[in-house]
């Protein structure tokens, strides 16, 4: 059991600790977890912390902590049921800081990730849980997970960046990630997600932010990703001088492959991507990924093995590369937001509004919803449509989507992954 | 090749909603799809919808079904309250609600339980991952879900007032 009181937990930087790692070499990896449970999540931070590899740990929020549903989150623990994640307001800084106690550190900042359009309650826990690194976004932490309107998104985190960079103290310099580089997860043509990377990395330094994490999720072909990640870079490097700043690489966020060989080889493919163009941290996902939230022991396997992929694969020197033109269309969504205002919030309202930015296959009520991507018979991201974006489609006339098709489509890596793993003909006769 | 949709005399109108808690869209987006394919009319509310909205936009629209998909593990105890709200609200007592999806977080153990219970509470099917449990009809092996799924949306009644 853990002990109440105001447990003493060591200032940490969440920049400095990648900064340093990368100057040594090092891939830092982290893994996705949360458990409801406080000794559970204490004895994750411990085995992550363990974990051969250079790790910084995660505290992953349940759904109602997310959605600002603390009374729910509350009544689970009180029947004891199990949530989906840490539910750190309902817990308590108390809770937080006994679970983070000798633990969190220089040597192991800890981060906070929830997917909250209404981060408040959440941001304002951080401090006294001593916890000042988290991840966010007011488009992304919006736009897909749920009804959220975009202004007041804006608004709550425009607020979130200024409460964070409150927290600033010395050997603390507080550290927020984009989400942008994710959005949907699956189907979004890399351009778009590099753009949104780099706007809400630049909404969050114009709101005190100085140290910053620009994300790109991997999609479904390494060379299309290869080439992402060094326009987020190139883009990053000259849109943020003066910011300290990293690329973090996620882990397929899709449709995971269901065989063990499957999911450590999408794994690895992150790794390798992650190694080769630079970028400093990895987001780990499990072999468990595809049926359950992974246990403590899973979580630690994917770290080591994403590690061990890092160090036998070999940076590659950026390359002039622009076979699927991200940088430019990348470059063309960045500079048509960025003209509509001085304020990168206000620009990206106005942005939605008119749909200069269309997010393909969301639903959320303030997205234009014009846009779709599509996979091309090499396995590559398209644009489909584009509507009003300043982008071109890659294919005219297009076919409508099928509810077969985007099965199909949104199972493209893990079929690929597991047939790999379970040899083409055994499955290929029943497909 | 894809067929347009065939305007059929008992198309549906069928809303499509997640619960409370729950922030994923792929699931909508096929659901979606697949009853337009069906031929009916689908109205989508994305993911994170609120109880309080859920019930209004019923009362607004007077759908056919309601169609409850939730994947993150929370749909059972929300799809509980879900259904108190749309239960306890009399122009809605006898409006079709059907949820399905992965409904608990400890993957198969406990479903056939969840099914029940869910059934209990007035839904009038649950289309879980392990076992589809229809009102009246008991626990259905969920390997035929899918079909099972079309079968209830044929059987069911256009345009009534519920």
């Amino acid at each position: 059991m853990l002990t109440a009181g105001l447990a003493p937990v060591r200032a940490a930087s969440f920049g400095d600790f990648v900064a340093r790692a990368a100057a040594a070499g090092r891939l830092v990896v982290q893994p996705r977890m949360g458990f409801s449970d406080p000794d559970r999540l204490r004895a994750g931070l411990a085995a992550t912390k363990a974990a051969d590899a250079v790790t910084v740990g995660t505290l992953t929020l349940d759904s109602y902590t997310r959605v600002g549903d603390h009374t729910a989150a509350l009544e689970a623990l009180t029947v004891g049921a199990d949530l989906n994640g840490y539910p750190l307001v309902a817990h308590g800084p108390e809770t937080t800081r006994a679970v983070l106690a000798g633990l969190a550190g220089d040597d192991f900042p800890v981060q906070v990730r929830h997917g909250s359009a209404v981060p408040g309650d959440i941001i304002a826990a951080l401090g006294p849980s001593g916890l000042h690194a988290t991840e966010g976004g007011p488009v992304s932490y919006c736009l897909p997970y749920g009804r959220t309107p975009l202004r007041e998104s804006v608004d709550n985190w425009r607020r979130a960046c200024e409460l964070l960079a409150e927290l600033r103290a010395p050997g603390v310099e507080p550290h927020l990630e984009t989400f942008g580089g994710c959005l949907m997860g699956q189907l979004c043509p890399p351009g778009l997600l590099v753009a949104l990377s780099v706007l809400e990395a630049l909404f969050f330094t114009t709101h005190g932010l100085r140290s910053v994490s620009l994300s790109y999720a991997q999609q479904t072909d390494p060379e299309q990703d290869a080439e992402a990640v060094r326009a987020l870079r190139t883009l990053a490097t000259e849109l943020l001088p003066g910011v300290q700043h990293h690329i973090v690489v996620y882990t397929y966020m899709g449709v995971y492959p269901r065989t063990p060989e499957g999911a450590t080889r999408l794994l690895e493919l992150a790794a390798e991507l992650a190694v080769r163009t630079g970028a400093e941290r990895l987001i780990v996902k499990t072999v468990a990924e595809a049926f359950r939230i992974p246990t403590v022991a899973e979580n630690v396997a994917a770290l080591e093995a994403a590690d061990r992929a890092a160090r036998r694969t070999a940076p590659e020197p950026s390359t002039p590369d622009d076979q699927f033109g991200i940088l430019a269309e990348a470059r063309a969504l960045v500079e048509a937001v960025l003209e509509l205002a001085d304020d990168p919030g206000r620009a990206l309202l106005t942005a939605f509004a008119r749909g200069h930015l269309d997010v393909p296959y969301c639903l959320h009520p303030d997205n234009a919803g014009r846009s779709r991507g599509y996979l091309d018979d090499r396995g590559r991201l398209r644009w489909a449509e584009t509507g009003a974006m300043p982008v071109a489609a890659d294919r005219a006339g297009t076919r409508p989507m099928t509810a077969a098709g985007l099965l199909t489509a949104l199972s493209h890596v893990e079929r690929r992954l597991d047939r790999a793993a379970l040899g083409t003909d055994r499955l290929g006769v029943h497909r | 090749m894809p067929q347009p949709p065939l305007p059929v005399p008992s198309a549906l109108h069928v809303l499509v909603t997640s619960v409370q808690s729950d922030a994923h869209t792929w699931n909508l987006m096929f659901l979606q799809l697949t009853v337009e394919e069906l031929g009916h009319r689908v109205t989508n509310l994305g993911p994170c919808v609120p109880e309080a909205l859920l019930a209004a936009e019923c009362v607004r629209l007077r759908p056919d079904l309601v169609v409850v998909s939730s994947v993150n593990g929370h749909g059972f105890a929300d799809g509980l309250r879900l259904i108190a709200g749309l239960r306890s609200r009399a122009e809605l007592a006898g409006l079709p609600v059907v949820i399905g999806g992965k409904l608990g977080v400890n993957g198969e153990e406990g479903a056939q339980e969840r099914g029940a219970a869910l059934v209990e509470a007035g839904f009038d099917a649950v289309f879980g991952e392990e076992t589809v449990h229809l009102a009246g009809t008991g626990a259905l092996p969920a390997a035929d879900g899918s079909r099972l799924f079309r079968s209830y949306l044929a059987a069911l009644p256009a345009g009534l007032p519920c």
